[in-house]
C-alpha cells in the first residue's frame, strides 16, 4: 500500500517528484504513519459524530417517536449542527476549581480511547502496530481512560461530579477484573496475544472446513465468557443500564455536569469512541473480526464493519430497553458473578484443551 | 438454583423478553404529530385564545353584566360600564390579562349573551408582559377575525349546552 501511495504522489507532482522526493525521504516514515493514523482517526470520528445520530433515531425508534428528522434530509446533519454548537459554546471554569486538572481531564479521557485504535486490525495486515502485546497494550491503555473521569470529578470541586467519579472508578475497575478473566479464555484457545493471531485462529476448525465459518468463532464455544466480555464491556463504557456515573435522575451528568461547550464535547467523544472501540473488541475476540460467516464469501472489511455495526446497535437497544443497575447490585453481578463465571470456565477450556476433544488444533 | 434456571441465566432468557418488545416497537407505525405541518384535531370546546363577539348587524353583544368578572377565579378580567347615548349599557373597558388567565372557560360559560368566548386559536405570543394584555378592541377584532369559526363551534356543541 505504501508503494502504491508513493506512486500516487509521484503521478500527482510529475517533474518535481525528483526534487521533492529528495527533501522529503529523510521525514517519509513519520509522514506515513502520520497519514495512517489520520486514515484511522478521521472514520472514526465521524463514526462517533455519527453514532449520536443513530442513537437519538433508535431510540426514537424504540419510543415510537421519530427522533431527530429537522437538520439536513432525515435529520443527518444533526450531528454537524450539534458539534458546531458546542464548539462555539464557552468552556466555564468553576471559580473552585482546578484549572490545570480540569482542562486535563477531557483530554485524558479523549487520547486512551482514540490511542487503543492503534492495535486494531481492520483486515488482514490492515493495522497500525501490528503488536505481539497487543492484548496488553489494549488493557493498559484502555484502563488509562478511567483517569480522565476520576480527575474530572475531583477537579470540579464540586459534590455530583465527585460522587460520579468515585463511582466511575469501583465501577471500572471492577469490571476491568472481569474483562481482563474473560480474555484470558480467548488467549488460551487462540495461543497469541496479538489481535490478528487471534482472528485467525478463529478460522480454523470443524465448522470452518464444513464452511459455516461462524460456528468457529469464539463466541459458541466460549459462550459465558463472550456475555461476561460483552456486559462488561457495556459497564466499562459507562453505558445504559450500567451509567450510575452520569445516572440523570441521580447525580445530573456525574463528571460531566461542571464542562460546558467543547471541553464537554470531549467526554461524548470518548464515550463514543470507546462504545465503538468495544464493539471492535468483541468483533476481534469473539465474533471473528473481518472473517467471512459463511465459506462461499470472501472476508473482509465490510464483514468487521458489519459485525461492529451490531454490536454498536445492541448497546443502544441495551438502552432502549433495560432500566439502571442500582450500584450495589453493579458491584455484585461484577465480582460476585462475572468473576467467578470467568474462573470456571478457565479451567474448563483448560482441561478441554487437554483432552481428545480439543477443537482449537 | 436448578439447572433450568441456570440455563435459562446464561442465555438470558429473560432479557431476551424485553429485547424483543422494544424490537417489535423499532418497526412498529410511529404515532409522533410532526406539529407545524401536522396538527391534531381540536374538540368544539377547546378553550384558546378570546374573542368577543358581534351581533350580525355589528352591534356588539356583550351588556356589560360583569358575570365573567365575577366568576373569574384568577381575576383576569377588568370591566368598566358607561351608558351610551341611545341608553343602552355598553363596556368602556373590557380587558383579559391572558398572563392570568387559566383559560378555564368560566367566562364563556357564565355569558348570558355568548359575547365572551374562547376560540380555537393557540399559535399566538407576546414579547413583552403588556403584550399578553388584550383590551377591548384587541378581543373584538379577534372576534371579527375568527367568527367563522367560532360559530360553526358553537353549532357543533349546541346540542349540548
Amino acid at each position: 500500500m505504501e508503494a502504491s501511495v508513493l506512486h500516487f504522489f509521484e503521478w500527482l507532482w510529475g517533474p518535481y517528484w525528483s526534487t521533492l522526493w529528495a527533501w522529503f525521504k529523510p521525514v517519509w516514515p513519520l509522514i506515513w504513519v502520520i497519514m495512517k493514523i489520520v486514515a484511522i482517526l478521521v472514520p472514526l470520528l465521524l463514526g462517533v459524530a455519527y453514532m449520536t445520530y443513530a442513537e437519538r433515531k433508535i431510540l426514537g425508534f424504540m419510543h415510537v417517536r421519530i427522533g431527530p428528522n429537522r437538520v439536513g434530509p432525515l435529520g443527518l446533519l444533526q450531528p454537524i449542527a450539534d458539534g458546531l454548537k458546542l464548539f462555539f459554546k464557552e468552556v466555564i471554569l468553576p471559580t473552585k476549581a482546578d484549572p490545570a486538572l480540569y482542562f486535563m481531564a477531557p483530554a485524558l479521557a479523549m487520547a486512551p480511547a482514540v490511542a487503543v485504535w492503534a492495535v486494531v486490525p481492520f483486515f488482514d495486515g490492515v493495522v497500525l502496530a501490528n503488536l505481539d502485546a497487543g492484548v496488553l497494550f489494549l488493557l493498559a491503555v484502555s484502563s488509562l481512560g478511567v483517569y480522565g473521569v476520576i480527575i474530572a470529578g475531583w477537579a470540579s470541586n464540586s459534590k455530583y461530579p465527585f460522587l460520579g467519579s468515585i463511582r466511575s472508578a469501583a465501577q471500572m475497575v471492577s469490571y476491568e477484573v472481569a474483562m481482563g478473566l474473560a480474555l484470558v479464555c480467548v488467549l488460551m484457545v487462540s495461543n497469541s496475544l496479538n489481535l490478528t493471531d487471534i482472528v485467525h485462529a478463529q478460522g480454523r476448525g470443524i465448522f470452518a472446513d464444513w464452511g459455516v465459518g461462524a460456528l468457529s468463532w469464539n463466541w459458541l464455544p466460549l459462550w459465558p465468557v463472550f456475555l461476561v466480555y460483552l456486559i462488561s464491556g457495556v459497564a466499562e463504557t459507562n453505558r445504559a443500564p450500567f451509567d450510575v456515573v452520569e445516572g440523570e435522575s441521580e447525580i445530573v451528568a456525574g463528571h460531566m455536569v461542571e464542562y460546558s461547550g467543547m471541553a464537554f464535547a470531549m467526554f461524548f467523544l470518548a464515550e463514543y469512541a470507546n462504545m465503538i472501540l468495544v464493539a471492535a473488541m468483541v468483533t476481534v475476540f469473539f465474533l471473528g473480526g473481518w472473517l467471512s460467516p459463511v465459506g462461499f464469501l470472501p472476508d473482509g472489511l465490510p464483514w468487521m464493519l458489519a459485525k461492529m455495526s451490531l454490536m454498536l446497535f445492541l448497546f443502544l437497544w441495551l438502552r432502549a430497553t433495560f432500566p439502571r443497575y442500582r450500584y450495589d447490585q453493579i458491584m455484585r453481578l461484577g465480582w460476585k458473578v462475572f468473576v467467578p463465571v470467568c474462573l470456571i470456565w478457565i479451567p474448563v477450556v483448560g482441561v478441554w484443551m487437554m483432552s481428545p476433544f480439543n477443537i482449537w488444533e | 438454583m436448578g439447572a433450568r434456571d441456570l440455563i435459562q441465566t446464561f442465555f438470558l432468557g429473560e432479557l431476551r423478553q424485553g429485547l424483543s418488545v422494544t424490537l417489535r416497537y423499532l418497526f412498529s407505525p410511529k404515532i409522533t404529530i410532526q406539529y407545524p405541518e401536522e396538527k391534531t384535531p381540536i374538540s368544539p370546546r377547546f378553550r384558546g385564545l378570546h374573542a368577543l363577539r358581534r351581533y350580525p348587524n355589528g352591534e356588539e353583544r356583550c351588556i356589560a353584566c360583569k358575570l365573567c368578572e365575577a366568576v373569574c377565579p384568577a381575576m383576569a378580567i377588568t370591566i368598566e360600564s358607561a351608558e351610551r347615548e341611545d341608553g343602552s349599557r355598553r363596556t368602556t373597558r373590557y380587558d383579559i390579562d391572558l398572563t392570568k388567565c387559566i383559560f378555564c372557560g368560566f367566562c364563556e360559560e357564565a355569558c348570558p349573551v355568548d359575547a365572551i368566548v374562547e376560540s380555537h386559536v393557540i399559535e399566538y405570543h407576546g414579547e413583552t408582559r403588556g403584550d399578553l394584555h388584550y383590551t377591548k378592541q384587541m378581543l373584538l377584532a379577534n372576534g371579527e377575525r375568527y367568527e367563522a369559526d367560532i360559530a360553526e363551534a358553537r353549532a357543533l356543541d349546541a346540542r349540548y349546552r
